[in-house]
């Protein structure tokens, strides 16, 4: 009887451990119970420690060791001695963990956990395959290697050798999981992270089923197929190892095996009735998750009359009431008591399937998650998230006053391992997070693809084909689609280098500029697309929206944050209000964006290209002005786009030509005709994805000395003139543009022709958008200081012209305004506006040798 | 008739031998069957035949769109019953049934889970009264069937010979504007009696307010339904139009068990608790008013119209080449009402005609082809748009009226919403039919202010407009759905949305009595006539169509030559405008191939209207 009333005590000890443990942090919500020791005979919890001193009752006795192992055979029970069992996950722990240890150390002093989310297994008896034949002679040793968990192919020792073996000879020099970071990944992966637990504390150890697959694919069949069963078993190899190799550290509770990564399912929409009862992983996003529900895992009935105690298991929801007491045969007399009941928590979540796995034209499906214990409260909604567990069906409850039932299933994933897959938008790992699978013929035909010499022609052509032309505007944002090389100076303090290129198509009305965001925004997996006009500062950063439910502030990400990683295109960018561009600017250079608001201060990450549209003030594009003039932006916006093109109506015969076949040619061409011309959209967005995934190029040492000569030589150009025609901008951005293109050669090297290329496109964008229509040479400090150098010149001049004129006048300390605008006019020989007159009386302003004061002059 | 027998008997005699292949042979059986001529009309339809009289687990066939798509379900495809009495085991089959019968065995090793999904189905929204009431009739004649319970037999009877004499002379009576006006108002009022009590299931005030049966567009009727689909899930998708053959299902099981509700229960149970009362509300309405329907066979619809064989059969294409070498008459005629009908303005008719029979017939990567909203600017005010919208929707099989008042634009819900509390898709005005046509009445907007969702729902028609699709919200994301809809809008002025082509209407006659005048111009068209207007817009729209190397070149050169005089007044958009234009008056003239006369025509009616927007703009500016 020692442990109904030792149970509590202990339980409660425990649960006021909890705030004390410093190492708990995954155990939100979890009431940190322990499980008492006739629960951890079930079997899912290792617990054999325990055992000599578990009779507690009448009630238990009957499923006390011997006789409850018996029932898992179903050939003679005498056959088997207690030494069976051991192998066992109903019954797991070594011999020689059995005996009674320091509480608190070693396999059974750690108090073994519930695992609701594997369900009970007490269903599951072992089978000797043999035993029918000649289960008498065999001896305990080979007995043990035949035993398999009923229904299934799972033998428990060979499985936890298996498994041990695993964990101690897995070496993946490969990996480049986040997870694995700072571990020596030439060493047995799995016994450098019991190592951790050891010294965190944190007794849970994921498991990633790949590695398990490409250790031993049977064992890994076996866990994808009989998970309730394998796992449990993983649990107790675990267990034996760690403590086997730390005999003194103190855990919570033991170690559990989380497997991740299971290959079978990817997707929602492909889970079928085969996979019920079988380990799967999909991905979703969070739609909503309830509150925390207790689960009754044992109830405690006390007898009314004699206080005697008992214990019942859920079985399937119900709990099968006692109707006798055992002790004193007291009918109906025995009473639920609540508080010495044991629970878990328990979350019901909604999953739905995230767009980018679905088919065209069809709504996204949801999937009802539970999640158990310590996953509770681990994921919001809107979080994106890969959950691995194991997918059940239940009947619909049978109605006791219905003779027929609906023939329908409920359906749900007890999850086991969740994985944000969003989670690195917050702290900012460097590395791609979509792990988009490739078959390997894909990556052939992609590979085929890239060694073709006029790739990069190919790509662009393939980019929008419905778009006449514009060769350049596309090969732009196709590099754009590439991006750079993201680099990290973040430990010589000037943080992450920007490796998304910036583009502006400018131009007249009905350029199509709309169509080929359309098109864009289509393109990418991770792409926003926004209007300038009904966009605000909000919707494009962030807000942070109180929840009605929960009171709780939520931050709610807008247009750019949710295209980190992606293209955010936004049109009619000229319309923007001027506080919701200057979000902008942090966004195009840091790729970051700060919030201060309601309390929640913080720092997200969006990496994010954007691809802007805007059309000229006046309607239509005019050439004698520069391309701030025409579009009224702030240049210190303008400098931060890589490349800015007009798009505008060449307006020559042989190119109408070209653009009516083109036109005509899709209003009749069929469908096969195009698919024949034009590479498959699927195809392009797969080799982009591989790309930006794989391929990350760096500078060859020809290539930099071709970018510092380009750079010097633009430098140069200018210098020649009094001016400044290139800043360190154009460099950074000339090495994106490299490094992009390298890209999309697959290549690992950015060589010279990565650097030509870049340098033509750059080019041809200042060409186009940073003439000085003045002059016709091109001049970029147009876009960097909103002013051509000419411009300024003229500017000076006429300020000095003005201040001669005035000296000549000699003395008069104060003269009208009206009359020296006139005066001005009649000396100079080129027509001075009144605009071009204040300006110079503003620059002399500054000089302190004159002030303005209403309509007079006066000078200082 | 027979088959509801078939269909009755062969699922029994199936199970008890349990051959996996039996199910092959019966889909095999139907769609065989269905193939034979006319057999389609034995089967009673949904549509027409009110939910009671049709006998439970029989063939129905619905007309209908799908509206939401539910997860899939898991079912028992086969199980074990033990009979209590004998302890006999018997396997039976689940598939076709919501429930199974009594006495399961849920340990059973037989059990086979098998995986079906279903759908909700709304009948198609804003279908026209006229193509109602054609398929009505045709369904008349058939209706005295088996299918009927035999009890109430005799009174159908009575209403159905009842229908039968009523209905033709109401056809033939000259169908008056007022009596086209009211939406339900559709000339079939007996049949509106015959439907009394369903309705009366349904407008009972407490089962109405909670029950919201989700149609897109408001004041609709009609039963909704949820199929449950077996077959070919990934061929479906959300809004196509189907008319399903399936196995009606209207068990009150289903009711009580959505009902019954222990909250005792709910706590040892928590598979229960998984679904919020919204939830359930939305997934299992009482089948008395949303029945079930277990999908057969499903042909989906190219059109709705009554009045065209539907099915792409040998029938077909002779209806079309018979159709053909009457079609350029039959657009003079259509021709000439259309310009009574827009007050004598010839050139508008010609285009709203065009506008009829335009249609999506493919998209280059983001850009529809062949859309060609009109905005028919300068309307009159007082009521003559509604009359417009009349005869266009005696004309069109689907169509909606949207009057763009600034209390509907900011308390509308025009794009579909996902509700996540009861997992349902909450339809909007926009999740119509493809071809359906849209009447955007832009003359009802007055000044003032759009609130936030007035202006989503501006930039939702703006988007619908210019790459036809919808971008449904799914609170976390938004998920573009593509379209094919008909947009035609009216307005005072230029129109503040987007269109691919403005008419400025020019009123050649000016009635002192708006509404005497179009009712006049109604009454004059017999029906057979404006049966022949039906049968020629939609049949116009299915018509292939292709353009010669020769006729690419010149128009190659004509666009050349247009720019070389003034580079400014042509542009690529106007080249894909008369690219559209010249198509659609091919068609619309059963030409299936562009001739350098179509090519010519259309730059002529094109220049005329531009000629004329022009004037139009001099005209607005020369205003204070």
């Amino acid at each position: 009887m020692s442990s109904p009333t030792s149970t509590p005590g202990r339980r409660k000890r425990n649960r006021d451990d909890i705030p004390a443990t410093p190492k708990s942090t995954a155990k939100a919500g979890s009431d940190g119970q322990v499980s008492p020791p006739s629960q951890r005979r079930r079997g899912q919890d290792s617990s054999n420690g325990d055992l000599p001193a578990m009779p507690t009752s009448p009630a238990t006795d009957i499923a006390s060791p011997a006789v409850h192992d018996t029932s898992l055979f179903s050939s003679p029970p005498q056959l088997y001695s207690l030494e069976v069992d051991m192998s066992s996950p109903l019954m797991y722990g070594t011999p020689s963990s059995r005996v009674e240890g320091t509480p608190r150390s070693g396999v059974g002093g750690t108090p073994a956990r519930q695992r609701p989310d594997l369900g009970s297994i007490r269903k599951a008896p072992q089978v000797d395959l043999h035993s029918d034949a000649d289960g008498a002679v065999a001896s305990e040793q080979a007995l043990g290697q035949k035993l398999v968990i009923w229904g299934t192919d799972v033998n428990v020792g060979t499985c936890k050798e298996k498994f041990q073996r695993f964990l101690q000879r897995f070496i993946d020099p490969t990996s480049n999981e986040d997870e694995n970071a700072g571990l020596d990944l030439n060493e047995p992966l799995y016994m450098q992270k019991l190592e951790e637990i050891s010294v965190v504390g944190e007794p849970v150890l994921n498991v990633n089923c790949s590695h398990v697959q490409s250790f031993d694919a049977d064992l890994y069949r076996q866990l994808i197929s009989y998970p309730q069963e394998v796992i449990p078993t993983f649990d107790m190899a675990v267990n034996e190892l760690f403590f086997e190799r730390f005999p003194d550290s103190i855990l919570e509770h033991q170690i559990q095996v989380r497997p991740y990564n299971a290959l079978k399912t990817r997707n929602m929409r492909s889970l079928n009735p085969e996979d019920i009862d079988q380990m799967i992983t999909i991905s979703g996003m969070v739609i909503r998750t309830s509150q925390l529900i207790p689960e009754m895992q044992e109830a405690f009935f006390q007898c009314q009359v004699c206080a005697f105690s008992t214990r019942v298991e859920v079985d399937r929801g119900r709990i099968a009431e006692p109707a006798v007491c055992r002790n004193c045969n007291t009918t109906h007399s025995l009473a639920l008591i609540h508080n010495r009941s044991a629970f878990s928590d328990k979350q019901m979540i909604k999953v739905q399937e995230s767009p980018d796995d679905m088919p065209a034209g069809q709504t996204p499906h949801t999937t009802i998650v539970y999640a158990h214990n310590d996953l509770v409260d681990k994921v919001q909604p809107g979080d994106r998230i890969n959950i691995t567990g194991i997918y059940r069906a239940v009947p619909m409850r049978e109605n006791p006053r219905q003779s027929n039932v609906k023939s329908v299933y409920k359906t749900h994933i007890d999850v086991i391992h969740f994985r944000k897959t969003d989670e690195k938008r917050l702290h900012g790992l460097d590395e791609d997070s979509d792990q988009k699978l490739f078959t390997e013929e894909r990556v052939q035909i992609l590979k085929e693809l890239a060694s073709k010499p006029d790739v990069y022609d190919r790509l662009s052509s393939a980019l929008a084909p419905s778009i006449y032309e514009h060769e350049d505007i596309k090969k732009g944002i196709l590099l754009q689609l590439f991006g750079g090389t993201r680099k990290d100076f973040s430990q010589t303090g000037r943080g992450n280098f920007r490796a998304e290129v910036n583009i502006l198509l400018c131009g007249d009305p009905g350029t199509s500029k709309s169509q080929l965001l359309q098109y864009v925004f289509n393109l990418v997996p991770r792409g926003q697309y926004t209007s300038g006009k009904g966009s605000s500062a909000v919707g494009l950063t962030a807000y942070v929206m109180k929840d009605p439910e929960t009171k709780q502030l939520v931050l709610q990400t807008g247009a750019l944050v949710l295209s980190d990683n992606g293209i955010c295109c936004i049109d009619e960018f000229d319309k923007m209000s001027d506080s919701t561009r200057s979000v902008l600017h942090e966004v195009m250079e840091q790729q970051t964006l700060s919030i201060a608001k309601a309390g929640i201060i913080c720092q997200l990450n969006a990496r994010t290209s954007v691809l802007a549209a805007a059309n000229p003030v006046e309607s239509q594009w005019n050439p004698k002005k520069t391309t701030i003039e025409n579009i009224q932006l702030p240049h210190t916006l303008l400098s931060r786009f890589d490349l800015i093109f007009l798009m505008l109506d060449p307006q020559d015969e042989a190119y109408d030509r070209r653009l009516a076949h083109h036109l005509v040619a899709l209003y009749y061409q069929s469908e096969e005709q195009i698919e024949e011309e034009f590479l498959d959209m699927a195809v392009l967005k797969d080799y982009i994805a591989y790309a930006r995934t794989y391929i990350n190029p760096r500078l060859n040492e020809e290539a930099s000395q071709a970018l510092i000569e380009a750079y010097v030589d633009m430098r140069k150009i200018g210098s020649g003139r009094g001016m400044v025609s290139a800043y360190p901008r154009q460099l950074e951005s000339l090495i994106r543009l490299a490094e992009a293109h390298a890209k999309v050669r697959f290549s690992d090297k950015v060589e010279t022709i990565d650097v030509e290329e870049a340098k033509r496109l750059q080019r041809e964008a200042l060409k186009q958008s940073a003439t000085d229509p003045r002059t016709g040479f091109v001049d970029i400090s147009i876009l960097t200081t909103g002013m051509s150098a000419t411009a300024r010149k003229r500017k000076e001049e006429v300020a000095q012209a003005l201040k001669k004129m005035i000296q000549s006048k000699g003395k008069t300390p104060a003269m009208k305004y009206q009359q020296l605008f006139d005066d001005l006019r009649g000396q100079s020989e080129a027509a001075i506006t009144k605009d071009m007159f204040e300006e110079a009386l503003r620059a002399l302003a500054d000089e302190d040798y004159l002030t303005v004061t209403g309509k007079t002059v006066r000078l200082l | 008739m027979r088959m509801w027998f078939i269909c009755r008997f062969c699922c029994p005699a199936a199970q008890s031998n349990s051959n996996p292949e039996w199910e092959a042979k019966v889909l095999e059986y139907f769609k065989g069957q269905l193939k034979e001529k006319e057999s389609h009309s034995w089967v009673p339809s949904l549509n027409d035949v009110p939910l009671h009289y049709l006998k439970p687990n029989s063939l129905v066939k619905f007309r209908c769109l799908v509206q939401d798509m539910f997860d899939p379900e898991f079912y028992m495809g086969v199980y074990e019953t033990v009979d209590p009495s004998t302890k006999a085991n018997v396997l039976r089959c689940g598939k076709y049934k919501d429930v199974t019968e009594c006495g399961v065995d849920l340990n059973s090793r037989n059990t086979v889970t098998a995986e079906r999904q279903t759908f909700y189905c709304v009948p198609i929204p804003g279908e026209s009264p006229w193509a109602k009431e054609i398929s009505f009739l045709s369904a008349a004649r058939v209706v005295p069937s088996t299918s009927y319970v035999p009890s109430r037999q005799k009174r159908s009877y009575e209403e159905d010979d009842d229908d039968m004499d009523t209905q033709p002379q109401k056809q033939r009576e000259p169908h008056t504007g007022t009596h086209q006006a009211e939406p339900h108002g559709n000339g079939d009022s007996k049949r509106q009696e015959t439907e009394a009590p369903s309705s009366q299931t349904t407008t009972p005030s407490d089962c109405s307010s909670h029950l919201d049966l989700n149609f897109p567009l408001p004041g609709e009727r009609g039963p909704a339904c949820l199929v449950k689909v077996y077959e070919g899930l990934d061929s479906f998708k959300l809004n196509d139009t189907l008319e399903i053959y399936g196995i009606l299902s209207v068990n009150p099981v289903l009711t009580v068990l959505g009902e019954e509700k222990d909250p005792s229960l709910l706590l040892l149970n928590p598979t229960e608790s998984m679904e919020t009362p919204e939830e359930q509300r939305a997934h299992d309405p009482p089948a008395s008013l949303v029945p079930r329907l277990h999908m057969l066979y499903a042909r989906p619809l190219q059109h709705n119209n009554p009045l065209l064989p539907s099915a792409p059969t040998e029938d077909q294409s002779a209806f079309v080449s018979s159709f053909l070498v009457e079609m350029a008459s039959v657009r003079a005629e259509l021709l000439a009402y259309l310009t009574h009908v827009l007050l004598g303005d010839g050139l508008a008719a010609e285009y709203l005609l065009l506008h009829l029979i335009s249609d999506v017939y493919t998209r280059r990567d983001v850009l529809p082809l062949g859309k060609f909203t009109l905005n028919l600017s300068g309307c009159p005010l007082n009521s003559y748009t509604e009359r417009l919208y009349q005869i266009v929707q005696q004309l069109v099989p689907c169509s909606y009226r949207l009057s763009m008042s600034l209390h509907t634009m900011n308390s509308m819900r025009l794009v579909p919403k996902k509700d996540y509390v009861a997992n349902r898709l909450v339809s909007g005005a926009l999740q119509l039919a493809r071809n359906t046509s849209l009447f955007l009445d832009e003359t009802q907007l007055e000044q003032g202010q759009l609130d936030s969702s007035g202006v989503r729902n501006i930039t939702a028609l703006g988007n619908l407009i210019s790459w036809q699709k919808v971008d449904y919200d799914f609170s976390y994301h938004q998920m573009e759905f593509p379209c094919n809809i008909n947009v035609l809008v009216t307005s005072e002025g230029r129109s503040l949305l987007p269109s691919d082509c403005q008419v400025p209407l020019q009123p050649q006659v000016t009635p002192p009595n708006m509404e005497e005048y179009l009712t006049t111009i109604h009454m004059a068209q017999f029906t057979s006539q404006i049966n022949k207007f039906r049968v020629y817009l939609s049949l116009a729209r299915t018509l292939d169509y292709s353009i010669s190397d020769e006729v690419t070149k010149a128009v190659e050169d004509d666009f050349v030559d247009m720019r070389k005089d003034d580079p400014q007044s042509v542009t690529a958009e106007d080249l894909h405008r008369m690219l559209v234009v010249a198509r659609l008056l091919s068609l619309s003239l059963g030409q299936t191939t562009l001739s350098r006369d179509g090519w010519m025509r259309a730059k002529h009616i094109d220049m005329l209207r531009r000629s004329r927007t022009e004037q139009q703009k001099s005209l607005n500016g020369n205003e204070p």
